[in-house]
């Protein structure tokens, strides 16, 4: 009777587990789900992990991520509130905020991608457009209150300001404020949204290229003009210092020979001074010396106390 | 499963009519269960890594390095995360082959990997050109709208596993677009010389703390740890202008150097020459003096021994004096003193004619 029973116990064991496969699920940290039965949702979606049970066959579970999502849109060439043509490229994080929602909106992630285009891409379009370059560009206005480099002063460079509360940051949280609402509706939160890349278009950028050649151009000049002007500043600097120097020697030795003179003026005086008569006596002999050589012709008379004698031994 | 293999490890105990083959069935399933498992048991954890654990999908443990054990047949699954490796991200530039000379991609040389056709779209659509694939990365606005080609690398480390194993989906591609952003955001808020030049450690710094912000508020469990820039150069439309600038504060600081040299040439020169024409003043007044004192002292002495005999004295010098000046003379007229009105009679320039007596 065992033997007979076997094979139909076999058989239920069988139908059991594979209802029971049915009818367990798992729901990872990852993941969230939504049950349908025959594409009508029943319940609220399952967000907790772990063992998850459902109706065998008749329902189906339908997996949707729990992470943070990207999104990356395309660059876009949006012209800003000057005027000015960029290219922009928008970056965003969302996750599935509500998977009925989402399930029912959008259906998949692709879905979900093609309206975050749409509405990223308008509201980057929108926020963009009512604000300056300068104000995309900028996140403050930091630069502005930087004590000037080297290259600024030689270029002179001034910066603009941007208007208080603009920025990238804040035109960043307003894209975000602007796009976050619209796309609650598909059960999506979008996280955050960030301005990847910004270039030039073409043309503003051959512009900004011909700015940026001339200022560097101007700031080569006037550093080489600044070299020459310094230069001929030392050569003066040099030129004042010999004067200088040469002229102070001259002085200092002018001195040095003036005193050196008045000393033996001073020593030649209060020698002679004791007996003036003795010293031009003495003076003039010498003189005689010094004068009279063998060109001179010398006519003297016997009165002359020279030849006192030649005349009368007794001199009379 | 569990189940499946309590009730027929029952009905295999009472079941000895089920043939030979029967008799088996039992332990040869047992044994294959459990064989099979050891397998799901236990796993490894390495030094650099931790094990987040899942039972039934729901997050229960975090393992450390070395053997462990789990629950079987998916009832538990692990995944490993190395919590203590180092995460490199390389922008604008792409490490080729690391090691003792680490070669990079050459601008052009960089295809065919997924982040290649990324940058080329972007490049293609931007009308930027795609000789240089790396400067979609690269390329990026300064706060005085000029534009700078910075290339730089981040370095992060998983500081929280379970956050990273479940929180953020595309980990990488997170990282490497919030960086990006971020960069540009710091880049966008300084001038193009600060990027260039001065300001690198400050852009840095910046980049790390909005950097971890921001992926601190998306829960990543990811800590920056650096952010280092590598080549920042202007663009390559305006490189040679920046160059320029370059050459011109070498030249000046040449000019300058040069007239500092002459300076410095001509300067110890001149006082030395001034130097030397102070001492020879000094050796004049020295010699003045030192000549005046000697006639003083000549003048003394005579006159000390001429006041004892002044007379005779007297007379002697000028007798002395008279006669060498007159043995010196070519010419001597002594005229009787009684003739005076011979003088005019005589032929001074005739040199040949004899003395008159």
């Amino acid at each position: 009777m065992n033997n007979a029973l076997f094979p139909f116990f076999i058989i239920i064991l069988l139908v059991g587990l594979i209802i029971l496969i049915s009818a367990v699920f798992i729901v990872d940290e990852t993941n969230q789900v939504v049950i349908t039965q025959f594409g009508e949702p029943i319940g609220d979606p399952i967000t907790t992990p772990g063992l998850k049970f459902k109706v065998p066959f008749i329902q189906h579970v339908n997996y949707f991520d729990k992470r943070v999502l990207e999104w990356d849109g395309d660059p876009n060439r949006i012209p800003t509130e000057d005027k000015k043509y960029i290219w922009i490229d928008i970056t965003a994080r969302w996750r599935i905020e509500n998977c009925l929602k989402f399930l029912q909106t959008v259906h998949d992630e692709n879905g979900a991608h093609s309206r975050l285009d749409d509405i990223v891409d308008g509201a980057t379009r929108n926020v963009i457009a009512k604000h300056t370059l300068l104000e995309i560009v900028r996140d403050s206005n930091r630069i502005v209150s930087l004590e000037a480099s080297d290259e600024d002063k030689i270029m002179g460079r001034q910066f603009a300001k941007i208007p208080d509360g603009s920025g990238r940051d804040i035109i960043t949280r307003e894209m975000l404020q602007r796009a976050r609402p619209k796309v609650k509706e598909y059960g999506i939160e979008l996280i955050d949204v960030r301005i990847k890349r910004i270039n030039y278009d073409v043309q503003v950028r051959q512009k900004v290229f011909d700015r940026m050649i001339s200022e560097r151009k101007r700031a080569a000049e006037l550093l080489r003009a600044e070299g020459e002007g310094e230069r001929a500043q030392v050569n003066g600097m040099r030129e004042k210092e010999l004067q200088r120097i040469r002229s102070e020697a001259y002085q200092q030795a002018q001195i040095l020979r003036g005193k050196a003179d008045a000393e033996a003026i001073k020593i030649y005086a209060d020698a002679y001074s004791k007996d003036p008569e003795f010293y031009s006596f003495l003076k003039t002999l010498d003189s005689y010396n010094a004068t009279l050589d063998d060109k001179s012709t010398l006519v003297l008379t016997t009165d002359s106390e020279y030849f006192q004698y030649i005349k009368d031994i007794s001199g009379e | 499963m569990v189940e499946v293999n309590i009730p027929r490890s029952e009905g295999g105990g009472n079941m000895p009519n089920f043939g030979g083959f029967g008799k088996w069935i039992v332990p040869l399933t047992i044994i294959i269960i459990v064989f099979s498992s050891i397998g799901s048991i236990f796993y490894t954890i390495d030094p650099d890594e931790v094990g987040v654990v899942r039972r039934l999908g729901k997050y229960v443990r975090t393992t450390s390095p070395g053997l462990r054990m789990k629950l079987p047949w998916g009832i538990e699954t692990v995944r490993k995360v190395r919590v203590q490796y180092y995460f490199k991200e390389e922008f604008g530039f792409r490490t080729k082959r690391a090691g003792v000379k680490t070669e990079y991609y050459e601008p052009g040389e960089y295809s065919m990997r997924r982040d290649f056709f990324s940058m080329n779209r972007y490049l293609q659509k931007t009308g930027l050109g795609t000789q240089n694939t790396f400067l979609a990365e690269s390329l990026m606005l300064t706060g005085d709208l000029n534009a700078a080609q910075v290339e730089w690398i981040i370095q992060y480390r998983i500081k929280d596993p379970v956050a990273y194993a479940f929180k953020v989906r595309d980990m990488q591609g997170t990282v490497r677009n919030m960086a990006e952003a971020v960069m540009r955001q710091v880049v966008g808020d300084a001038t193009v010389d600060e990027v260039l030049t001065y300001g690198k450690d400050i852009v840095e710094q910046q980049c790390e703390v909005k950097l971890q912000e921001i992926l601190d508020n998306l829960s990543t469990g990811i800590k920056i740890t650096s952010v280092v820039l590598q080549d920042v150069n202007p663009p390559a439309e305006v490189k040679d202008s920046f160059n320029e600038v370059n050459e011109a504060r070498q030249d000046k600081e040449r000019f300058i150097n040069q007239a500092w040299q002459e300076y410095n040439r001509a300067i110890p020169r001149a006082k030395g020459e001034a130097s030397k024409k102070i001492r020879e003043a000094e050796g004049y007044a020295v010699q003045r003096v030192n000549s005046a004192k000697g006639d003083a002292e000549r003048f003394l002495a005579t006159w000390e021994e001429y006041k004892k005999a002044e007379e005779v004295t007297r007379r002697r010098i000028y007798l002395e004096t008279m006669g060498s000046v007159l043995r010196n003379l070519e010419r001597k007229i002594i005229i009787d003193s009684d003739q005076k009105g011979i003088l005019p009679l005589l032929n001074l320039n005739d040199k040949e004619g004899e003395a008159y007596e």
